[in-house]
């Protein structure tokens, strides 16, 4: 397994410079070095000395990809893209646009974004599996096809109805928690109530709709059958038989979404003012902040090779007969 | 049975424990705001809807930033808080400063004598002046600096500025103004000002050049370069010496480029390592103003707590008319500043912002933009005399700041353009025909509930220059009647665009249908409006095509001219007409200073601009109202801009904040702010007494919608096999 393992991350070199250079050609389709200085500099009194400079100041004077003035490798090495994406590697993010220290920055922004996406994730999880196995248990009858209903309507419902809805009756009419905010001293929890829930109940319809898929086509097996002949409760059914042999879709979708964890979520963390990553993301994004979100998906990419790796080798806890060679 | 019936008993116990942990949290539960430290007079705010990315006076050119800077920082000129029009008054500096005339030799002229070379501003600081408490100034027992390291290991500790344990402050020097504005000049800086001022200020440009060539390993002392234009002359007073004259500049001298920044905070911040934990000027300012910052966590609030070194100063005795009757001269005489401290959180959305407002979280609707968003609009109500507050707003004793920017937002004819452009009489008059078209007051009402008002000429109000009633119209699109500005008739139009040579919006010549091109920003403009936008020209007409484009692109058309008409917008720097006549002086247009100049209409008028250079240098009187005058004319009479407006904003107050008057200019306001915090308290008890039937009736659903499967389940496992 070791082998396996070395074997991915060094595969994921090749992804990671390719998501870079995607990333890089993308964002200066659209802003050019001029364009991001003009927007740093302000809209008045901008001198074309001042651009210049601030390009200077910030590495973006040179060419992008491929440097005619000089000669050999330094062609491809004194460029934009090399200067500010070997140092990725080296997980040095530099600073941003405006000179905040990234890493310092992420580091704070990371917990924020997983205090919020964990309970939801791992409250998601147990609610949509407990819901669906119920669900399955009755399969055929009346509960049955009221709940897919139910959950098709909930996963037709746009996910920002659920957020403004749940701030307007839960926070604004009940004025049972804050609408938004965070602090991390004190009562951190009761910011987290509202976001986790609306999270949670956005993510039913979907959620206990797939995993009632897998648990149907795992309740017509035979040993399912054997295990009901045998006078098993129910309960002892679901949850000893088929859960545990319904894991490998389940763990498929699941595992490889738990680095991206730290990433947090755009929506969610933007309306309920969550100081995460996902709304550093955003916020970079509006303020052309290409140091930001160079650095964010590269940490993205990681993640999710990672979550990717994670996977794979939660199969062999599954099912012991998968072997990773 | 039993372990199953004490697992229960264990859950419903943890349930109720939890709703008692809720039920005992301090006040409401929807109380979004920690604590506030015991005795001191908090002023809960908001910074909306992204944080500030500089707060270095050299650096910052941002409102939102100003917000904070203004509180730290004293320039050396200010604004009077409640005198209109907008009155200078010296902030940082004894007086005003002390200007003397010189010939091209340094001699000392009469200026109505002789042609005047270099213009000295004498300033002398406050002697009360000191610094906030900051460790930078700290010393030890021999007097040298305490934090200043030679390797980054020794001051890793340290990652905010409450984690140094010594501090220490002094008294507000001249060569600290002086210092400022070298550091201006200092291209490692990367200041928005230094093109702008070294076309003023003697000898900045060189300085800039001398420090590009320097290299540097850590802090640079700028004191040891001197800068041709500056001089300090005792430990209180100091030259500023500015080529030819420029009345304008003790305006520019009341903006924070301008707030002293001592050497010894510039080293502090140049620290080796402290840039990689955000120990830099550009996040925790330093300055001698009211208050001083104690927590920038751009992510979530900047806090603010008064400076205990600020000097005296006190509430104004005198305002404008009216301003006694309203209250704002009830704190006459007191020392400033009136709250102890201030909150500004990081609100991204309105939604919430709006909420907690409502809630008694936040003081005040806003600081910097006003309420133009449709959340806000269920605070207001059309009654007989226009927009008025709803009467939920009023039973709350919410007040109204309503505020006229010194603003200007405007679409622009590209002068230069084939079609729309040009200075013949037939070019005027499509021009013409056009704003007759443009309804701009029907714009307003419809998609800014009535927050605008429509310009007339380039100046707003509250500025010199600007006239109001009938002298004031633009006789070429208005007429006056019945005491008021009546858009010409649509019949007019039709008429000059007859004579343009496009008879019912058709060319003449060829029988092709006019149609212009509208350069609008994607974000900025909605379908709606575009519609009303075709509804209007078809009137006459015309047909219109938008071109939608990020900013990005829209600059980039704006630089080479590759635009018909165009939107834009300016917030002035300082109230003086000369600030807004400038957007059509010619050297400004981009295609010839090949900048992002302010003349994006490419106007050109041998005339304006004639007037415009003999104006810049004119003292306010009579000779610079006629020669604005007639600036004003020529705009109107080339019809320039298809519409502009004057931004209306409106701030709600909750009924404890008081103070309220809005400063178009000046963001140094918060020191006069006064809360009545009992008064708060009680009024956020009262409005925010949590709904908990909610909870009970969730929990009758969930038992509601379990009960059916529960006893389906058991139903099924008691089932005969036939069953």
């Amino acid at each position: 397994m070791f082998a396996y393992i070395v074997r991915r991350l060094l595969y994921a070199i090749p992804i990671l410079i390719g998501v870079n250079l995607l990333t890089f050609t993308l964002f200066f389709v659209v802003n050019s070095p001029d364009d991001m200085a003009a927007s740093q500099l302000g809209d008045k009194y901008v001198t074309p000395e001042a651009i210049e400079n601030w390009k200077q100041k910030n590495g973006y004077d040179k060419p992008l990809f491929l440097n005619p003035d000089v000669a050999g490798l330094a062609r491809l090495t004194d460029t934009i893209f090399f200067d500010k994406s070997v140092r990725l590697f080296a997980f040095d993010f530099g600073r941003s646009e405006s000179g905040r220290d990234i890493t310092t920055d992420v580091a704070s922004r990371m917990w924020p974004s997983l205090a919020v996406a964990l309970p939801t994730f791992l409250v998601g999880i147990g609610v949509n599996i407990c819901v669906a196995l119920m669900v399955v248990m009755f399969h055929g009858t009346r509960l049955d096809r009221g709940a897919v209903f139910l959950f098709v309507a909930l996963m037709s419902i746009s996910y920002l109805f659920y957020i403004i809805g749940g701030q307007f009756l839960v926070a604004k009419t009940w004025r049972l928690v804050p609408i938004s905010g965070f602090h991390a001293e004190g009562q951190v929890w009761k910011f987290l109530i509202l976001p986790v829930l609306v999270g949670v109940v956005a993510g039913i319809g979907a959620g206990a709709r797939w995993y009632r898929t897998l648990f149907l086509e795992e309740a017509n097996q035979d040993y399912v059958r054997t295990a009901r002949a045998k006078g098993c409760s129910e309960l002892t059914i679901l949850f000893r038989h088929i859960l545990p042999n319904a894991l490998i879709p389940i763990l498929t979708g699941v595992v490889v979404l738990i680095p991206s964890l730290f990433m947090g979520s755009l929506l969610i963390e933007s309306f309920f003012g969550i100081p995460g990553l996902g709304s550093y993301m955003l916020d970079a994004i509006n303020s052309q902040d290409f140091a930001i979100v160079r650095s964010m998906v590269f940490i993205g990419s990681i993640l999710y090779i990672l979550g990717l790796l994670l996977t794979d080798i939660s199969y062999t806890w599954a099912d012991p007969r998968v072997r990773l060679s | 049975m039993l372990p199953r019936l004490a697992a229960r008993t264990r859950a419903a116990a943890l349930l109720c424990g939890s709703l008692l942990l809720v039920a005992c949290t301090d006040g409401p539960w929807n109380n979004p705001n920690p604590p506030t430290p015991e005795g001191l007079v908090t002023y809960q705010s908001m910074i909306s809807p992204a944080p500030p990315k500089h707060l270095d006076p050299a650096i910052s050119y941002a409102s939102d930033e100003s917000l904070i800077l203004m509180q730290i920082y004293e320039p050396p000129m200010g604004y009077h808080f409640l005198k209109r029009p907008y009155e200078l008054i010296p902030l940082g500096v004894e007086d005003f400063p002390r200007i003397t005339y010189l010939n091209a030799s340094g001699e000392e002229i009469d200026p109505d004598q002789e042609e005047v070379a270099f213009s000295r501003y004498r300033l002398t600081v406050r002697a009360d002046a000191r610094y906030q408490p900051h460790p930078a100034f700290a010393v030890d027992e021999a007097g040298a600096p305490r934090y200043v390291f030679s390797e980054p290991e020794q001051g890793s500790r340290f990652t905010q500025i409450s984690d140094f344990p010594h501090t220490g402050s002094r008294a507000v020097r001249a060569n600290d103004y002086v210092y400022a504005i070298k550091r201006l000049a200092d291209p490692f800086n990367g200041s928005p000002m230094l093109g702008f001022m070294a076309q003023y200020i003697v000898g900045m440009e060189e300085f800039s050049d001398q420090l590009q060539d320097i290299q540097r390993d850590g802090w640079l002392d700028l004191d040891q370069f001197p800068m041709l234009g500056l001089e300090v002359i005792d430990e209180r007073t100091f030259d500023i010496t500015i080529k030819g004259r420029y009345p304008q500049f003790s305006y520019w001298l009341a903006m924070h480029f301008f707030s002293p920044i001592p050497p010894e905070v510039d080293r502090f911040f140049r620290n080796p390592g402290f840039i990689n934990r955000n120990l830099t000027l550009d996040w925790w300012p330093v300055g001698s103003g009211p208050f001083m910052m104690v927590k920038n966590d751009p992510n979530s609030e900047i806090v603010l707590e008064r400076n205990p070194n600020f000097r005296e100063d006190y509430y104004p005795s005198e305002g404008a008319p009216g301003d006694a009757e309203q209250g704002l001269l009830d704190d006459a005489g007191k020392r400033l500043p009136l709250v102890d401290r201030a909150v500004f959180r990081l609100e991204k959305e309105v939604l919430s912002l709006w909420t907690k407002f409502l809630q008694g979280y936040y003081d005040r609707s806003g600081e910097n933009h006003g309420n133009t968003n449709r959340v806000f609009d269920q605070a207001f109500v059309v009654g007989p005399d226009g927009v008025e507050l709803s009467a939920e707003m009023a039973d709350r004793n919410i007040s109204v700041s309503p505020d006229v920017k010194p603003a200007l937002y405007y679409y622009g004819f590209n002068m230069r353009d084939p079609v729309v452009g040009g200075y013949s009489e037939e070019k005027r008059k499509l021009r013409r025909a056009l704003q007759i078209a443009f309804d701009t007051e029907e714009y307003l009402n419809i998609f800014y509930k009535g927050n605008g008002i429509a310009a007339h000429t380039p100046i707003p109000p509250g500025i010199p220059g600007f006239v109001d009633g009938e002298a004031g119209i633009n006789p070429y699109v208005y007429d006056w009647v019945d005491g008021g500005p009546k858009r010409k008739s649509i019949e007019h139009a039709q008429q000059l665009l007859v004579e343009a040579g496009y008879p019912n919006g058709r060319d003449a010549r060829t029988g092709e249908p006019l149609k212009i091109f509208i350069d609008v920003q994607s974000q900025a403009i909605s379908n709606t409006s575009m519609n009303w936008i075709d509804r209007a020209f078809a009137r006459i007409g015309v047909q219109v095509e938008y071109r939608p484009a990020d900013w990005n692109r829209t600059r980039e058309k704006l630089l080479t001219g590759n635009t018909q008409i165009y939107s834009h917008g300016w917030l002035a720097d300082y109230p003086d007409p000369e600030n807004f006549l400038f957007l059509l002086f010619g050297p400004e247009s981009p295609l010839l200073c090949k900048c992002d100049g302010a003349n994006n209409s490419n106007y050109e008028s041998e005339e304006y601009d004639a007037l415009f250079r003999a104006m810049r240098v004119l003292p306010p009187g009579a000779e610079r109202e006629t020669i604005v005058a007639r600036m004003v004319d020529l705009f109107r009479e080339d019809a320039v801009w298809l519409f502009a407006y004057y931004p209306k904003d409106i701030y709600l107050n909750n009924s404890w904040v008081h103070n309220n008057k809005r400063h178009g200019i000046s963001k140094s306001t918060l020191k006069y702010v006064r809360i009545d915090e009992t008064l708060r308290e009680q009024k956020r008890a009262q409005w925010n007494q949590p709904v908990t039937w909610p909870l009970y009736a969730g929990a009758v659903l969930l038992i509601a919608l379990l009960l059916p499967g529960i006893i389906a389940y058991r139903r099924r496992l008691q089932a005969t096999a036939r069953q």
